[in-house]
């Protein structure tokens, strides 16, 4: 089955390098929220697939970090949506930074 | 004794349930739960200086199958700074937000970062350390909102997205340790990690996150405008505790259980970093039109002084030698927190006096309010490192160890940082200075202006007259924790 | 931004990935036994839950849990320290009403089947406590402003539940001599069921209360 985890844990640094790639290539704050969470989900795919142990039961300890990891990941992208929602009422980023 | 662990975390936890349940007693509950915290961090004190380092395992698995909890000489040490810091913080909020709003708003999520932060320093897993930086990131996030304004808001968007990008690259470094180990307790990690290409990455990766987290240079952009757009009393955790923290979990990985994995060479280069940080951070303080972003880029510098440690601390074997220079290392960092702590308050009562903290607009000051320019002169000592604050001992060290290693090219940030930090921390002490007539009364509000002004005195006369009891903790003590 | 400079971007992202894999694919060939898989299967029978996921979530690994909860709670004390939400939706046509009135109970069985079930088989709070915040959801797209939960003080109890559960929990244990989350064996089934539903409770109510975006209209402001 060596292959197969090898594929799989193969999609999850690659899934994991595009986010990381359309959060620093995009200005808007959505899709950087949502490259944040693709590379998430590339993180917890590498941990799915380092879970599988051949013939013996899978790993449990992975698929638990995965399932904590989501709870987290969920908590941050509700805060700054709504945190992206209000700057965008309140009429965007201001033009003078700092 | 060791229950003092989990408790350091729960109690702080069960004071933002209390506050989040009645936001209308949130001040009283929170000031309870403030207190509470910090006297169990004091019996943990206690704990740890009477009985040497402390661990526990949570739910009474051990390792590799529990979490643990540790408590050695350095983390105990910045959880004390931090349990100062923060009951000054807590007892200065209750005066700084007038409305009651506003209070139940601040209470729980300001507990829950106090959580955070206990957690992490007291932290023992790669895994749980990546929940508590969430915890950290979100509830700080949050906080730096509080100020309402479309800057504010904006920055913490930034501080926000920053943080998770952070977390993201820490996970992966986490997922691969967990690949080619098979278990997250650092205190086995340390007995089996062994150099290789694989522990290389994720030491990388694991850096990298955390310095986001940090504001290690070049990763510090979005600190400035986080900090100097937060409600003062956030301003203060978030400078004094936060990054502190991040900063530590990343010399605790390089200098314990990573230790055998790293090389001269990243070592160095984290110097390197820490030093740009230090002249860069400096050279904008010096530059800033205001006086809480004046806090915030020395911020920026602070955090770089404690890098440059590393590589002088890398190659060292354990013996007094190291041992001294931890304690110098510990001893900057308390400095820094308690000091920037103390200016970050002092601030905001310039702010919400004369409505502004523009420095050029910052005249007769010191007539208005004595107390608070004290606080910020006594804060600046700290922060140039000047006799007798606990930094000035600290820089010391380094530069006696920078030369006994031959490593003198270290000297040179040192210097200019500390030039520089004398240059802005005059720029405003002379302008809050410029005003005749003999000041009235030293102290115009007490709850809001004597924390800042304690936490200044700890800085400068505590610390530095008291260093010698910092060395007896860490020698009590295994050091690397 | 320019071309250049995706381009670079894109060209050391394709070098980090490079790198990423070629350090991961040898060590999925070479890494060795996992101890702690093996420890937890093995410990499983102490813990009184069939399923090995949910033993590592509330007994092993709870401390994570407990901090993963509070996370939770911080998102919502944030989303809600920010005021009142942006109005509700329009009220649903009939036929959405009539579909919410189906899916919306059922939505809440399956989340209590889920709950129960994660005991032994693949399920337990989180995916439980999701179903129940779909719930939510689902309600205030038909137009409810308050997504189906109750009002602001009752809200605040039910996103506290999670890590009140699990505090409380610890700290009797504490008290009583334990290791904090040290349940002994003949609890703790009933000890992780307890705080599971409490959990699930919790999960559900938060992840509709942060999908309002706000704190709770008609609350005390």
């Amino acid at each position: 089955m060596i292959p197969l985890q090898a594929l799989y844990g193969s999609a999850g640094v690659v899934l994991f390098v595009l986010g990381l790639w359309s959060f620093l290539v995009h200005a808007p704050l959505l899709r950087k929220l949502i490259a944040i969470n693709i590379m998430g989900s590339g993180v917890f795919h590498l941990l799915i697939a380092i879970a599988e142990r051949g013939t013996e039961p899978p790993d449990p300890v992975p698929h638990a970090l995965v399932l904590t990891g989501i709870v987290v990941a969920v908590s941050a992208t509700a805060l700054a949506l709504v945190f992206s929602r209000r700057l965008e009422d309140a009429g965007g980023p201001p033009e003078d930074e700092c | 004794m060791s229950a003092s662990l989990p408790l350091a975390v729960s109690l702080p936890l069960l004071g933002a349930l209390a506050t989040t349940l009645a936001p209308r007693r949130a001040r009283t509950l929170g000031l309870i739960a403030a207190l509470a915290s910090s006297a169990v961090v004091a019996w943990l004190v206690v704990a740890v200086w009477t009985q040497g380092a402390l661990r526990v395992d949570l739910g009474g698995w051990s390792a590799p199958l529990g979490i643990g909890l540790e408590a050695g000489g350095a983390n105990t040490l910045l959880l004390a700074m931090t349990a100062l810091v923060a009951l000054a913080i807590s007892v200065h909020a209750g005066d700084y937000f007038r409305d009651r709003i506003q209070l139940g708003h601040f209470w729980p999520l300001w507990l829950l970062l106090w959580a955070a932060l206990n957690a992490l320093l007291l932290a023992a897993d790669l895994f749980n350390i990546y929940v508590g930086l969430e915890l950290l990131g979100l509830a700080g996030a949050a906080l730096a909102a509080l100020g309402g304004s479309r800057a504010a808001l904006s920055a913490s968007l930034r501080y926000l997205l920053v943080g998770l990008l952070g977390s993201m690259t820490y996970l992966l470094g986490v997922a691969l340790i967990y690949t080619a180990y098979g278990q997250l307790d650092l205190g086995l990690l340390a007995t089996q990690l062994t150099a290789g290409a694989a522990e290389a990455t994720a030491l990388a990766l694991l850096t990298l996150g955390l310095a986001f987290k940090a504001a290690l240079f070049p990763l510090h952009f979005w600190l400035p405008p986080t900090h100097a757009n937060a409600p003062a009393p956030v301003s203060a955790a978030l400078s004094a505790l936060v990054g502190k923290v991040a900063a530590w979990l990343i010399l605790l990985l390089w200098l314990g259980p990573f230790a055998t994995v790293t090389a001269p060479a990243g070592a160095t280069l984290l110097g390197l970093l820490g030093a740009c940080g230090v002249v860069w951070g400096s050279w904008r303080a010096l530059r800033a039109e205001r006086l809480k972003l004046l806090a915030a880029h020395s911020t920026v510098a602070q955090i770089g002084y404690l890098f440059i440690f590393v590589p002088l601390l890398q190659g060292l074997a354990p013996g007094s030698e190291r041992t001294t220079l931890i304690g110098a290392l510990l001893l900057m960092a308390l400095t820094h927190g308690f000091a920037k702590a103390a200016f970050f308050l002092a601030a905001g009562q310039v702010q919400q006096h004369a409505g502004h903290d523009r420095i050029s607009d910052l005249g007769g000051t010191a007539q208005r309010l004595p107390a608070t320019t004290f606080t910020l002169g006594l804060a600046g000592v700290a922060l140039i490192g000047l006799p007798p604050s606990g930094s000035f001992i600290g820089k010391w060290l380094l530069l006696e160890a920078a030369i006994a290693q031959g490593q003198w090219w270290w000297i040179a940030p040192l210097l200019a940082g500390t030039l520089l930090a004398a240059a802005y921390v005059f720029r405003v002490l002379a302008r809050a200075f410029n005003l005749e007539p003999t000041p009235q009364r030293f102290v115009n509000q007490g709850r809001a202006e004597l924390p800042g002004l304690v936490l200044a005195v700890i800085a400068v006369v505590g610390l530095g007259l008291a260093a010698g009891g910092l060395w007896g903790l860490l020698e009590a003590v295994e050091v690397e924790r | 931004m320019n071309g250049r400079l995706r381009l670079l971007i894109a060209l050391l992202a394709a070098v980090l990935g490079a790198a990423l894999l070629w350090v991961f694919l040898p060590l999925l060939a070479t890494r060795p036994e996992s101890a702690l898989a093996k420890a937890a299967l093995a410990a499983r029978p102490l813990t009184g839950v069939g399923n090995p996921v949910t033993a590592v979530l509330l007994d092993y690994r709870a401390y994570d849990t407990l901090l993963e909860l509070a996370v939770l709670l911080a998102a919502l004390l944030g989303i809600w320290s920010l005021g009142p939400p942006t109005p509700a939706y329009q009220r649903a046509g009939a036929a959405l009403r009539a579909m919410i009135a189906w899916v919306v109970p059922l939505l809440v069985l399956a989340g209590g089947y889920l709950l129960w079930a994660g005991g032994q088989v693949p399920g337990g709070a989180f995916q439980g406590g999701a179903l129940l915040g779909a719930a939510g959801v689902v309600l205030r797209l038909g137009g409810d402003p308050h997504a189906g939960l109750p009002a602001e003080p009752w809200q605040r109890l039910l996103a506290s539940l999670g890590v009140g559960a699990f505090v409380i929990v610890g700290l009797v244990l504490l008290g009583l001599g334990r290791d904090f989350l040290d349940y002994p064996s003949a609890w703790a089934k009933w000890l992780i069921l307890v705080i599971e539903s409490a959990a699930t409770l919790a999960i559900g109510a938060t992840l509709a209360a942060a999908y309002v975006g706000g704190r709770p209209p008609g609350g005390t402001r």
